[in-house]
């Protein structure tokens, strides 16, 4: 028995405590885990003992184990066990204990509160210090309602320390246990006047706290805060009661226009940056909630307060003061530009971009230019890439309000590198050249360079890279080919081998562009009554370079790129016959694409007798299974869906220009091997035509018919509609800006195109979401004029 | 309010975590790595707040951080508190630690946790600012130490000297002690832990 207890002392003598323990976790690195549950075990030895030294050692250690990530809260007994030692020092470890790991379900919390409420009335203060403070951590609103009346009466303490602390932790008792904030709101008032500044600190922040959860009920001490505020030399108070002014102004005008001269006092007497910036937010916040301008009055601060502003975090705040005036008094703010400019330069890339924020706010028509050009030159400048993406985005928002200088600065933000925003930046200039009319020359003869220089851009293939803006380069050569000075120039750049090693997308758009280019080239040059070898070697320069694209693994560039080359062979042919095919050329790609506002389908009218909501087909029975009934409405609802989103595709076209597109997309059709024709007596129309027509077709005879059910389509046709929704859907972005108006008696036919000349049908990447669209006014005949309807 | 206080190394290791609002303890840690990722990316220039991260309250509280040597002293607050405030308060707090432990170093963070959490516990008390003038921190620590080491008295003789030993790192003593003319050579002793 006795060697027990010799034994069981020397053992606790080699009881690892705190240190040892965490010494030996450093040395155990490559086993942590394995010796932490070895400590564990340990400890667990260590609670079952009865001495309340060794169980503090033990609760200490739990303690640090908890902040590595362990749960500890099955020793949650042991830790109330440790808190009611009468020892401080034991008591200390327990009540930390319970303030890291002790929550509202913790169950044994129950049984502390008389154990609190003995330490609450400790004669020694700092059990009661202890006590206090452990409990403003996990007190629960049952410890609050069982504690408060003995917390209120701490409040009266003699010791100063214990006041402090009492006061301080009311506010958390309220936050748990409301209704004790009634008959202690007094006594709370009264420690704003206590003579110690610590209690009268705690008393402050306590009602500020409240007040800003609840300004409506504090405005009554507005008067006593504001002598509190003139009296004060300690900055925290001042700091928390300004802060609470802020909150009040909104609620109290009046008091707005008395807080404006002791706050100017304070702004220029302090030494404290933290309570500086505090009062100029605050005048800040009463003047905008005052609004009666006094503009100057702001201006005259802000300067004060930049002149202070050496350290980042002051320009910072600075800043972020400035953007909240800008939003009601732009004027004062503009005469800062210059500082705002300059912080631009500064080191800081957060305060660049609230500088960047604030100049984008700050933008007007007579200053955008100067801004933009500042901004073009940092860009240069900068480093750093989400920066330098801000700056672009920025610039590109700022610019897309003056059309003229952007297509230049978008050309000139091309050269930069290493931008993720190639893609933005494609869109835009295809939006400016579409719209505006008046500078598709201007932008045409810029893209022609950028076409020229394409093999600068060519090394960056990164998705989205700069190399997108090819994309739109090609397509505006393409489009407005007539603006060109130089059309052969521009084709022979757009077929270059070097092309391949852009991505599939791009190099879809610059063959098929090349299509359109070839039309405008072979146009002027058979204009001129000089030789035809001219326009011959035209075409045997896209024979010669096209086959590089045939090869190319993607398949639109492969498609397209095949059926150009065969059109221009055959082209050729008829070339070294003489004929003149210029004109059919160009009648690929005849009409002009126009912008459709996204709300246009909605004003198309419903024609009478079609019911949107009626099934097309029999609804399936209910003795289909599911999954049969499913897929087939599935398809029938996409297939509905299709037909549409087909119907309105219209352009205000006359008749005789649908005469031709129509000869032509039948022509189309016959060069199509996969299109199913809908009776083979029309046919015989197709043979009318003249040219295209007679290229050899060659015709698959299907035993299976590729028809989706109920709907007069081809299965090749929804298939080609599921590609391209699903690149419409990668593509949003260009969708937004592209709308273009199709023709409805086209709509689903050329849908069924595989691709190669659908001449309205430009790109699928063009498409918009043609739900969206807005009709334009006239386009009634051509439901009813499309016979296959 | 003060929602958290961390402190943690250049590696992201704790060195001291006190959450005022309950999260579980996976959630502490994941905070405390997504404060870490936080606060580590900023260059050494540039301001010293930034948005607290997602699990912590997201855009509705701030990370105050300073940077001192190895260590991160990190206030997450909410908007009533002066974020210029809360910086002077790290610096307060920063000193008075060296005051306690005299040129404070991580060493001392790491062994000491608890002396710290006491001194921390002076100075924030349930997510709220108690006291923020050094003196009075230091006066109020010390009473606290004095009435600890009077409790454990003569019975907390031995387990001291234990301690002491095993906290005497006799590798790392000087091999040679000058004092004025006298030079004493010190034997190489075998550490024993």
């Amino acid at each position: 028995m006795a060697l027990k207890i010799v034994k069981g002392s020397i053992d606790r003598m080699f009881d690892k405590n705190l240190q040892d323990l965490v010494r030996g976790i450093r040395n155990h690195k490559e086993d942590e885990a394995k010796y932490i549950s070895t400590c564990i075990d340990e400890i667990k030895q260590e609670l079952k003992q009865d001495n309340i030294a060794v169980k503090a050692n033990a609760v200490c250690k739990l303690t640090y184990l908890q902040m590595l990530g362990y749960d500890v809260s099955w020793a949650a007994f042991n830790i109330v066990e440790v808190m009611s030692s009468s020892k401080f020092t034991y008591k200390r470890i327990g009540y930390l204990a319970a303030s890291q790991c002790f929550h509202e379900s913790t169950d044994v919390i129950m049984l502390t509160t008389n154990q609190i409420r003995k330490d609450l009335s400790s004669p020694n203060q700092y059990d009661t210090g202890v006590a206090l403070t452990g409990l403003s951590c996990f007190v629960t609103p049952d410890l609050a309602r069982d504690l408060a009346n003995d917390i209120m009466t701490l409040m009266s303490h003699t010791k100063p320390y214990i006041r402090k602390k009492a006061v301080l932790i009311m506010y958390k008792v309220f936050l748990k246990y409301p209704e004790s904030l009634r008959p202690a709101f007094p006594r709370l008032k009264e420690k704003l006047e206590d003579p110690d500044p610590g209690v009268q600190s705690a008393a402050v922040n306590v009602i500020c706290e409240l007040a800003r959860r609840n300004p409506k009920n504090y405005l009554s001490l507005a008067p006593l805060f504001f002598k509190l505020m003139t009296s004060s030399t300690n900055n925290w108070v001042l700091i928390k009661i300004i802060k609470l002014f802020g909150a009040l102004t909104p609620l109290e005008p009046r008091l707005g226009k008395k807080l404006i001269e002791p706050l100017t006092n304070l702004i220029h007497s302090t030494s404290a940056m933290s309570l500086l910036y505090e009062c100029v937010n605050t005048v800040i916040a009463v003047l905008i909630s005052l609004s009666s301008g006094m503009p100057n009055h702001s201006a005259s601060i802000q300067v004060s307060f930049s002149r202070h502003a050496h350290t980042f975090s002051l320009k910072y705040l600075g800043l972020l003061a400035m953007s909240k005036i800008l939003k009601t008094h732009p004027k004062s703010v503009q005469s800062h530009k210059d500082l705002i400019l300059q912080c631009l330069d500064d080191k800081d890339e957060s305060i660049r971009l609230r500088a960047l924020d604030l100049l984008y706010g700050m933008v007007s028509k007579k200053n955008l230019m100067e801004i933009v050009k500042k901004l073009m030159l940092h860009v240069d400048k900068a480093e750093g890439t989400t920066y330098r993406d801000e700056l672009l985005t920025k610039i590109i928002d700022i610019c897309s309000q003056s059309n003229y200088q952007y297509i230049s600065i978008l050309v000139e933000l091309t050269r930069l590198e290493g931008t993720r925003h190639g893609h933005l930046i494609a869109s835009q200039m295809l939006d400016v050249a579409i719209r505006v009319k008046a500078i598709r020359a201007f932008a045409v003869a810029q893209m022609a360079t950028l076409l020229d220089n394409a093999h600068l851009l060519t090394g960056n293939t990164q998705r989205n890279g700069i190399c997108e803006v090819l994309y739109a380069a090609a397509w505006i050569c393409g489009e407005f080919s007539e603006h060109l000075e130089e059309p052969m120039a521009t084709l022979e750049a757009m077929l270059r081998p070097k092309v391949a090693t852009l991505p599939g997308h791009i190099q879809a758009v610059y063959v098929q562009n090349a299509a359109k280019l070839f039309a405008t080239v072979l146009r002027g040059q058979e204009g001129a009554p000089a030789d035809s070898t001219v326009a011959q070697e035209t075409s045997q320069l896209l024979i010669d370079r096209l086959p590089l694209f045939v090869q190319s693994s993607n398949l639109e560039v492969q498609e397209r790129a095949s059926c150009i080359l065969q059109l221009v062979k055959y082209i050729q042919k008829l070339q070294q016959k003489d004929v003149e095919v210029a004109e059919e050329v160009t009648a690929l790609f005849a009409g002009e694409l126009n912008p459709v506002a996204p709300k246009a389908q909605k004003k198309v009218p419903v024609p009478e007798g079609l019911d949107l909501d009626v099934w097309i087909n029999e609804p399936p029975s209910g003795s289909e299974s599911e999954d049969e009934g499913r897929k087939s409405k599935g398809k029938a609802v996409f297939a509905k869906d299709e037909s549409r989103h087909t119907k309105p595709r219209y352009t205000e076209v006359d008749e005789k220009e649908l005469a031709k597109r129509r000869e032509v997309r039948k022509a189309e059709q016959a060069n199509n091997p996969f299109y199913i024709k809908a009776s083979p007596s029309s046919q015989k129309v197709y043979q009318d035509g003249v040219g295209v027509e007679h290229i050899p077709v060659v015709q698959i005879d299907l035993s299976v018919p590729l028809k989706v059910p109920g709907m007069p389509m081809s299965d090749q046709y929804v298939k080609l509609e599921e590609e391209r929704r699903e690149r419409n859907k990668a593509d949003k972005k260009k969708k937004k800006d592209k709308k273009k108006r199709e023709k409805g008696e086209k709509g689903r036919r050329r849908r069924g195109d595989s691709g190669p000349e659908s001449e309205e049908d430009i790109t699928p990447a063009h498409m918009v979401d043609i739900v969206t669209e807005e009709m334009p006014e006239s386009r009634d005949n051509h439901i009813r004029s499309d016979p296959d309807l | 309010m003060i929602k958290a206080i961390l402190i943690f190394n250049n590696h992201g290791k704790p060195r001291l975590s006190k959450f005022y609002e309950h999260y579980s303890e996976d959630t502490e840690q994941q905070i405390i790595r997504e404060t870490f990722h936080l606060v580590s990316k900023r260059d050494e220039n540039v301001c010293n707040f930034l948005e607290g991260g997602m699990l912590i309250g997201g855009s509705e509280n701030k990370l105050i951080y300073r940077h001192y040597a190895t260590l991160y002293f990190v206030f997450c607050v909410d908007s009533s508190e002066s974020e210029l405030g809360i910086l002077g308060l790290i610096q307060v707090f920063v000193e008075t630690l060296d005051k306690c432990f005299e040129n404070v170093c991580e060493l001392d963070l790491i062994f000491h946790v608890d002396k710290v959490h006491n001194i921390l516990a002076e100075m924030v008390m349930g997510g709220m600012v108690l006291e923020t003038n050094m003196n009075e921190i230091i006066t109020q620590v010390d009473a606290q130490n004095k009435m600890e080491k009077s409790e454990a008295g003569i019975a907390g003789a031995p387990a001291r000297a234990v301690s002491a030993v095993k906290n005497m790192n006799l590798p790392e003593m000087p091999r040679n002690i000058n004092i004025g003319d006298i030079s004493i050579k010190v034997p190489n002793l075998p550490s024993f832990k």
